[in-house]
């Protein structure tokens, strides 16, 4: 059974084992606007926490993405490459960003489940 | 441009706005729209489709009267006043003794005053400007009170038309007096999205109550700043602080077109204005760099502030402005490159996070203007 965490730069992660597939949050995309570009990691690259991982272009200015673990990018969402929007409109699912082998697995304990999220995000507004 | 310090201001539109969802953000020291529930896209979108109404009452309104105001302006800018008729407007720029862009504004001759309207982040220098540089005898009046409306797009005409049937014909860069919902507007056919359409300057009391007038026609929706920008790039429009500066010549700038005859080295009142030497000397002999459109290959947008280099990395330019061309479907940009390497076609890499990308040297504008030349009855204009 899969585990989703979240960061409190607006990130989750999905982990399944020793692995996790890693985006944004719906809040995060709502906060950024229309997505029209989003530039990933290489697959093979090692990441550590808070490395910048990603770039995520809006109509209005470009956000970094940190990893919210270190560890390994094993697999990209190609499929942005040509429909960026995937971002807003199924940020959880769809949209995506990376899969990563997850180097130390202590890193996913100061995350937040989604119900903390859900708190944190309505204590921002 | 630094932003101004202090508690920011609202427009007359500011409730109007939260009310309708916008996300804010600071600009030329006020609380402004960059975009509604729909977000920036549709907004774009919107306008080129049908008509945008955007709140620009940021914008300074500035009205010049007394001691031959025209002549007198005629000293601060490149620009013939002194001819321009009555009712017609003119794009014009205030020039430093280096022959910089000080500001870009639009003068309006209303028969015996001009109408200006200035950048609202310039606003405050350039009245102290106008003021130290014009004769006692001309009076200048900062219109305070004063809100500024712009209705852009295909539709704009057509909805303006119902309320105020004369403005559907009038003239682009004209002005004329209407009434909106009884209320007394000074309305211009001019716009910064290439789209036909009006800016409305008006009461800022009165301000509310005609954008929700025109909000109920079907048309027409709120379009915030984001889309402003992303439609006036697509225009190929400069941006004062990004695209046009102090440092910056209206030559390199492209802006030729803007500098009247009457003022050039051949024409009837050469020079006279500040950085004439430059300006003249950059007119007859070119100038060293260029404003140029960028189109990048691939999809990741390239910003402002990347830098720009030729086949052997040499730096030959910077990016001013650059984002996402809706309409276009894909990244677009402006820039300035050196004058040899300005010519449609040529190839040059921007780093965007340090990484090259590779840019074309194009035409602007990237999406074509539609103004309003007038109907075939009336004898269009070339």
């Amino acid at each position: 059974m899969s585990d989703l965490k979240f960061s409190e730069e607006h990130e989750w992660i999905r982990v399944d084992g020793d692995s996790g597939v890693v985006g944004i949050t719906d809040y995060a995309q709502q906060q950024l606007g229309d997505i029209v570009f989003v530039e990933l990691p290489e697959v093979g690259r090692q990441l550590a926490k808070g490395d910048e991982a990603a770039v995520v272009e809006s109509v209005k200015a470009a956000s970094e993405v940190y990893a919210i673990v270190g560890g390994e990018v094993t697999e990209v969402n190609g499929s942005l490459d040509d429909d960026p929007a995937q971002v807003n409109s199924d940020p959880m699912g769809g949209g995506w960003f990376f899969k990563i082998k997850i180097g130390d697995a202590g890193e996913l304990d100061g995350l937040m489940d989604e119900s903390a999220y859900e708190e944190y995000t309505a204590s921002l507004e | 441009m630094a932003e101004p310090e202090g508690e920011p201001r609202r427009t007359p539109l500011y409730h109007l706005h939260r009310e309708s969802g916008a996300k804010f953000a600071r600009f030329a020291g006020y609380d402004m729209p960059v975009h509604y529930p729909g977000g920036i896209l549709s907004e774009h979108h919107h306008t080129r489709r049908a008509a945008g109404l955007f709140d620009v009452s940021h914008m300074g309104q500035l009205m010049l009267s007394g001691g031959a105001a025209a002549a007198a302006l005629e000293a601060l800018m490149p620009i013939d006043v002194i001819d321009l008729p009555a009712g017609r407007q003119r794009y014009a720029l205030l020039t430093n003794a280096s022959g910089g862009i000080l500001d870009d504004l639009m003068v309006t001759n209303l028969g015996d005053r001009l109408f200006l309207v200035v950048n609202g982040a310039c606003k405050a220098a350039d009245v102290a400007h106008l003021r130290a540089g014009l004769p006692g005898a001309c009076v200048l009046d900062v219109l305070e009170e004063r809100a500024l409306l712009a209705l852009q797009g295909p539709a704009a005409a057509r909805v303006l038309g119902r309320l105020a049937p004369r403005t559907a014909r009038q003239a682009f860069m004209t002005a004329a007096e209407a009434e909106i919902e009884g209320v007394g507007c000074l309305v211009s056919r001019c716009g910064y999205t290439g789209e036909d359409g009006f800016e409305i300057s008006l009461p800022a009391g009165a301000c509310e109550a005609v954008a929700r007038r025109l909000l109920a026609e079907d048309e027409v929706a709120l379009i915030g700043l984001g889309a402003r920008d992303s439609l006036r790039l697509e225009a190929g429009l400069c941006l004062y602080g990004a695209d046009l500066d102090e440092h910056t010549t209206p030559v390199e700038a492209g802006l030729g077109w803007a500098l009247s005859k009457a003022r050039r080295a051949e024409g009837a009142r050469p020079g006279g204005y500040p950085g004439e030497e430059v300006i003249l000397a950059q007119l007859a002999d070119g100038p060293p760099r260029r404003r140029v459109g960028l189109k990048p290959d691939g999809r990741a947008p390239v910003r402002g502030g990347a830098e720009l280099a030729d086949d052997a990395g040499r730096r030959v330019g910077t990016v001013t402005s650059g984002g996402y061309g809706p309409t276009v479907g894909g990244p677009i940009a402006m820039g300035y490159v050196e004058a040899a390497l300005a010519a449609a076609g040529t190839v040059l890499t921007a780093l965007v996070r340090g990484k090259p990308q590779a840019v074309q040297v194009t035409r602007l504008p990237f999406v074509k203007h539609n103004y309003y030349r007038g109907s075939a009855t009336e004898g269009a204009r070339p």
